[in-house]
C-alpha cells in the first residue's frame, strides 16, 4: 500500500472558516456522463438528417421533375456507395480519389489563408494607422464573391493550381483577419492591464496574453475562414480544371456534361458531408473547449 | 534592492540603492492632467506622499480623487506630468475584478507570473505550490478561473501578484465585489500575508471602516484634483476586528473629514 502523505489537521478557527467557504462556493459539477453527452448531441442531428431525406424524397414522389434530374435520395446514396467503392481506370477509388485531391487542395490553401489572415489581422488590430487604412477593405474584400476573382486568377495564372490558390486564399484570409481582428478588439482591457503589470511586453505580451485571449475571436475566425475556404475552392475547381487530377469539383462538371444527375449529386453530397464533419469534429469539438475552459459552458 | 524612478515623460529607471529607512514608495509633488490643453482637469495635483518599507497604507477618497491615476503611476503603466514617483523595488497591482487569464488554471496563472518574473522553470512549481498554500488554495491549481468563488480568485489574484516577487504590492479597491463574510474572512487572509512578507501594501479603497481595519495609515485625498489633505495614523493594536469599538469611532472620525471634502464640491 502506498504510504499516502495526509495534511496536517484543521488547526484554527480561522483555516476552517476559509475552507468552509470554499467548499460552499464550489460550484457543483453535473454528473452526466460521456456517453450521454455524445448521444445528447447526436440523436438531434439524426432527426434532421431524418427529415431532410424524408423531404427530398417526398419532392421525388410529387414528381415535379422527371427521376432522371432529380433522383431520390437511395439512388444518390447507391451512386456516392458506387463512387467510394469502384475502381476507375487508373485503378483508384473514382470518388475517394477526387476528394482526397480536393481535400488537399483545401488543407494547402488554407494553411496559406490562416498564416496570412492571422499576420494581418493582428498587425491590423494593433496599429491604429494599419486599421484606418486597411480595415475596412478587408471586410470589403470578404463580401467580394470568390467567382469574381476568378477571371483575374485564370489571367494570371493559367488553368492551374496556383490559380486555384489565389482564389481560395482570396475569399478565407480576409475572413480569418476579420476573426482576429474582432478577437483582439474584444479582449478585456483588465487582462491587458494584468499582462502589464505581470511583465508581458513586446512579444512575450502576443504570445502570453493576446493571442490566447484573441483565442474565442480567432476560432470563429478560422470557423468562417474555413466555409469561405471550403467554397472559394469548389468554385474554382469549377471552373479551374486541371488535367489528370480529378476532383470534387471535376466530377460536379463532369456529371453534368453527361446529365448524370445521380452522380452529380453523390458529388454534391460528398461535399456537403466533407464540411459537415470539418464543422463539428474540427471546429465544434475546438469551440466546446474554449467556452468549457471559459467557464462559457450553459450546459 | 533596486529602485525605479518615474520623472516627466521619462520611463522608469534605476535609483540607487537606498540607505536604511528610505521610503518604499515616494510620490513628490506629482501632477497629471488629463484633457486638451486649455480645457484640462487635473487627475492629480503636486500629490506627495511616502510608504515605508513594510507599512500597510491605506488610501480613501471620493469619486474623482485619482487613486487609479496614482496606482498606474506606482505601478509603472504611465508616465507623471511633473514630480517624480520613486518605488523601490517591483511592485505589482490588484485589481477590484481578479483579471486571471481564463485561458490557464490556477496554478497556471500564478506560473505565467514566476516565468515573466524570470525564476527559472526549474523552480516554478515549488514556488507556485508555496504561494497557493499560503493563500490557502492548495488543493485548488488544477481549477479554471470561473470554477472559483470570488473571494477565492482574489486570493489566487494575490498569490499572483506575490509571485512576481514584487517588494510593494498596489491595492485597487481588491475586495470591493466580495460579500461580506467573505471580505471580512480576506481581511485577516492580507493582513497575515502582509506579516509573513513583510511586503509593502498601499491599500486604495472607499470604504473607510475597511482601511482603519486593515492600515498602519489612512490617507484621505481630495477630488479633482487629487491631493492628500489629512493623514490618520492608526494605533489600534492588531489584531482588530471591523467591529472593533476603537475602529468605529476612528471610522467615525475619518468620514467625517471626507464627508467635508465631499461637500465642497457641492457649494
Amino acid at each position: 500500500m502506498a504510504l499516502e502523505i495526509q495534511d496536517p489537521p484543521v488547526r484554527s478557527d480561522r483555516e476552517a472558516e476559509i475552507a468552509g467557504l470554499d467548499a460552499l462556493d464550489v460550484p457543483i459539477a453535473s454528473a452526466r456522463g460521456n456517453l450521454a453527452r455524445v448521444w445528447d448531441g447526436l440523436w438531434p442531428k439524426l432527426t434532421a438528417l431524418g427529415l431532410f431525406f424524408f423531404g427530398w424524397q417526398a419532392v421525388v414522389w410529387a414528381h415535379l421533375k422527371p427521376d432522371y434530374v432529380l433522383p431520390g435520395p437511395i439512388t444518390v446514396l447507391k451512386a456516392l456507395w458506387h463512387g467510394a467503392v469502384d475502381t476507375g481506370p487508373s485503378g483508384s477509388h473514382v470518388l475517394l480519389h477526387a476528394a482526397a485531391t480536393t481535400m488537399q487542395r483545401a488543407a494547402l490553401g488554407y494553411s496559406i489563408s490562416i498564416v496570412i489572415g492571422v499576420v494581418l489581422g493582428l498587425a491590423v488590430s494593433r496599429s491604429r494607422i494599419l486599421r484606418a487604412g486597411v480595415g475596412s477593405m478587408i471586410t470589403g474584400l470578404q463580401t467580394m464573391p470568390t467567382i469574381a476573382w476568378l477571371p483575374l486568377a485564370v489571367l494570371l495564372f493559367k488553368l492551374s493550381e496556383t490559380a486555384i490558390m489565389f482564389v481560395v486564399v482570396m475569399g478565407a484570409a480576409p475572413a480569418i483577419a476579420n476573426g482576429v481582428i474582432s478577437g483582439v478588439d474584444h479582449i478585456p482591457p483588465v487582462l491587458l492591464r494584468a499582462g502589464r503589470v505581470l511583465g508581458a511586453k513586446g512579444l512575450n505580451a502576443y504570445r502570453f496574453v493576446i493571442l490566447p485571449a484573441a483565442l474565442p475571436g480567432l476560432v470563429a475566425g478560422l470557423k468562417q475562414g474555413w466555409a469561405f475556404a471550403w467554397r472559394s475552392l469548389m468554385a474554382g475547381e469549377l471552373i479551374v480544371i486541371v488535367a489528370h487530377k480529378p476532383s470534387l469539383g471535376v466530377r460536379l462538371q463532369n456529371a453534368r456534361d453527361f446529365s448524370d444527375a445521380p452522380g452529380l449529386m453523390a458529388a454534391m453530397l460528398a461535399i456537403l458531408i466533407i464540411g459537415i464533419i470539418i464543422d463539428s469534429l474540427f471546429f465544434g469539438v475546438l469551440e466546446r473547449g474554449i467556452r468549457r475552459r471559459w467557464g462559457l459552458d450553459r450546459s | 534592492m533596486s529602485a525605479l524612478r518615474l520623472s516627466p515623460g521619462r520611463a522608469l529607471e534605476a535609483a540607487p540603492a537606498p540607505a536604511p529607512g528610505t521610503p518604499a514608495i515616494s510620490v513628490d509633488a506629482v501632477t497629471k492632467v488629463y484633457g486638451p490643453r486649455g480645457n484640462h482637469t487635473f487627475a492629480l495635483d503636486r500629490i506627495s506622499l511616502d510608504v515605508a518599507p513594510g507599512e500597510f497604507c491605506c488610501l480613501v477618497g471620493a469619486s474623482g480623487c485619482g487613486k487609479s491615476t496614482l496606482l498606474n503611476l506606482l505601478a509603472g503603466l504611465d508616465s507623471p506630468a511633473a514630480g517624480t514617483v520613486t518605488v523601490h523595488g517591483r511592485t505589482s497591482l490588484m485589481f477590484q475584478e481578479s483579471a486571471l487569464f481564463p485561458w490557464l488554471s490556477v496554478r497556471g496563472n500564478v506560473n505565467l507570473a514566476l516565468r515573466l518574473a524570470g525564476v527559472p522553470k526549474s523552480e516554478r512549481d515549488d514556488r507556485a505550490s508555496e504561494l497557493l498554500r499560503m493563500v490557502r488554495l492548495k488543493g485548488f491549481g488544477g481549477k479554471r478561473p470561473h470554477e472559483l468563488s470570488g473571494g477565492m480568485r482574489q486570493r489566487v489574484a494575490l498569490a499572483r501578484a506575490l509571485a512576481q516577487n514584487a517588494r510593494v504590492l498596489l491595492m485597487d479597491e481588491p475586495f470591493g465585489a466580495l460579500d461580506a463574510i467573505t471580505r471580512d474572512l480576506l481581511h485577516d487572509e492580507l493582513e497575515r500575508v502582509w506579516q509573513e512578507t513583510g511586503i509593502s501594501v498601499l491599500f486604495v479603497t472607499h470604504n473607510v471602516r475597511e482601511a482603519v481595519r486593515l492600515g498602519d495609515r489612512v490617507l484621505v485625498l481630495s477630488s479633482r484634483p487629487g491631493r492628500v489633505v489629512d493623514e490618520f495614523t492608526v494605533d489600534i493594536p492588531r489584531p482588530r476586528r471591523l467591529d472593533d469599538a476603537d475602529v468605529s469611532s476612528l471610522s467615525g472620525t475619518i468620514t467625517d473629514r471626507l464627508r467635508q471634502e465631499v461637500r465642497r464640491h457641492g457649494a
